[in-house]
């Protein structure tokens, strides 16, 4: 079944949590992953994967770099889940 | 037709000595920031590397590779001459015929061992080892030299902001030989064709020879496509080399992953959740990336510093360019 937006939220929430230590609170969906939320360029790919597994959905590595925002993820997992 | 005699070989091989070496000049961050716009604390946090080291003139692929094999043999107990094959694993040898595991041969004084090079980016060691262990096994050499050797500066572009920080030279070198137990396990390797663009020398040399580019070959790479897959293809490679050995994550002492890049070896001790009592090889902060010689060398220097010891089981993987990957679990000498 298809998730929702706030569960894809809270999943990278999960996400961001175990892989940078950011409070899930912290995440939300006009923060940019670099700049607020301590995931630079190399742990963005470590979100990406675990995301692809979560939700589901395959995320190229030439669409990563357009997914500045947890707002940007969450809209492209919506629309491109399996 | 005549019956052919069987070949005869030892029942096991393993690893009996283990030599380094690294190039006298050390050279830290500052030096590349030279070239590039970046900074000591993006270089670390990004890969680890805080110094690598360069060769000179005299710091030649055979030179180097002479003083890490001579180290190995002391280790192993044994004498030259009792070497019967010698494969080097290299892709900055600039001279490719003869290859240059003929003259190491010579110069260390082995009795006319077989000897070649073999060209398997950074998964060169574990090809190497592999095929030393079948020659051993086979019977058709009682000791094998299998050397790692890089001069990567000769193929970095250090105003490539992607790759001018990563890359460093050195030499290391095991001798195998035969066993009684199994101590080299069943490798898992192989290759991934289809993704040879990602990491890649920008040139072929004729095309530099007849002046259609000005800039000497170098190595380039798709940095985040080849971390994807460094960090989550080869921890389930890794996976498949602890099976295929018959052992858990938890058998393991020592982890020695190919020092490509210190956020690699992280994201992949996490993936394969590797127990808290596993020695993890993070020489890379001072050797950066020496290809085909990074395993050997992280081995090396374990054991130097204790912080592995002789007879402890080993996970080795590497994996680069073609790509290719190699893994398998080692008794380490
Ligand atoms: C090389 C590597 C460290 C680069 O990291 P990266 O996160 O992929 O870098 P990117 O090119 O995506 O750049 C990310 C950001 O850092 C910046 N950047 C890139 N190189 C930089 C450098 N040398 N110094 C400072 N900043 C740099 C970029 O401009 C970009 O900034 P922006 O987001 O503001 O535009 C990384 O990809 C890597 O190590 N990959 C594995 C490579 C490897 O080990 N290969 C050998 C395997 S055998």
């Amino acid at each position: 079944m298809a998730a929702t937006q706030e569960e894809i939220v809270a999943g990278l929430a999960d996400i961001v949590n175990e892989i940078a230590g950011i409070p899930v609170e912290d995440v939300q969906l006009d923060k940019s992953f670099t700049d607020d939320l301590d995931v630079d360029s190399l742990s963005m790919v470590e979100v990406v994967v675990a995301a692809e597994e979560r939700f589901d959905v395959k995320i190229p590595d030439e669409d990563v770099k357009n997914l500045k925002t947890v707002g940007d993820a969450t809209d492209y997992i919506l629309k491109h889940q399996g | 037709m005549p019956k052919l005699k069987p070949s005869k070989g030892a029942p096991y091989a393993r690893i009996l000595g283990v030599g380094g070496y690294r190039p006298t000049r050390v050279v830290p961050n500052e030096v590349i920031l030279e070239k590039i716009d970046s900074s000591d604390e993006w270089i670390r946090s990004r890969s680890g590397i805080e110094t690598r080291h360069w060769a000179n003139d005299e710091e030649t692929v055979a030179a180097m590779s002479i003083e890490a094999s001579g180290k190995a043999i002391a280790d192993a107990g044994i004498s030259a001459e009792q070497i019967g094959g010698v494969i080097v694993s290299t892709v900055s040898h600039f001279k490719q015929t003869p290859a240059v595991a003929t003259e190491i041969a010579d110069k260390l004084g082995t009795n006319k061992a077989a000897a070649f090079d073999i060209s398997a980016g950074c998964a060169g060691f574990g090809y190497g080892l592999t095929l030393a262990k079948g020659m051993i096994v086979e019977g058709s050499a009682e000791y094998v030299l299998v050397i790692g050797v890089e001069r990567l500066s000769d193929l970095t572009d250090l105003e490539d902001r992607a790759t001018a920080f990563l890359f460093g030279d050195g030499a290391g070198a095991v001798v195998v030989g035969p066993s009684k137990e199994p101590a080299i396990g069943p490798t898992v390797w192989g290759s991934e064709g289809d993704k040879s663009e990602t990491i890649k020398q920008t040139v072929p040399w004729t095309d530099y020879r007849v002046g259609e580019v000005d800039k000497f070959p170098a190595i380039t790479q798709e940095g985040q496509a080849v971390f994807r897959w460094a960090v989550f293809e080869m921890a389930k490679v890794a996976q498949q080399a602890l099976d295929a050995a018959g052992i858990t994550p938890d058998d393991l002492d020592v982890f020695i992953p190919h020092q490509a890049n210190e956020r690699i070896i992280d994201s992949m001790v996490k993936t394969l959740k590797l127990p808290e009592h596993v020695t993890v090889a993070r020489d890379v902060r001072t050797t950066g990336n020496t290809s085909a010689a990074s395993i050997p060398l992280a081995m090396e220097r374990l054991l130097a510093t204790g912080e592995a010891k002789s007879g402890d089981t080993a996970l080795v993987i590497g994996f680069g360019a073609g790509l290719v990957y190699a893994a398998t679990v080692v008794t380490l000498p």
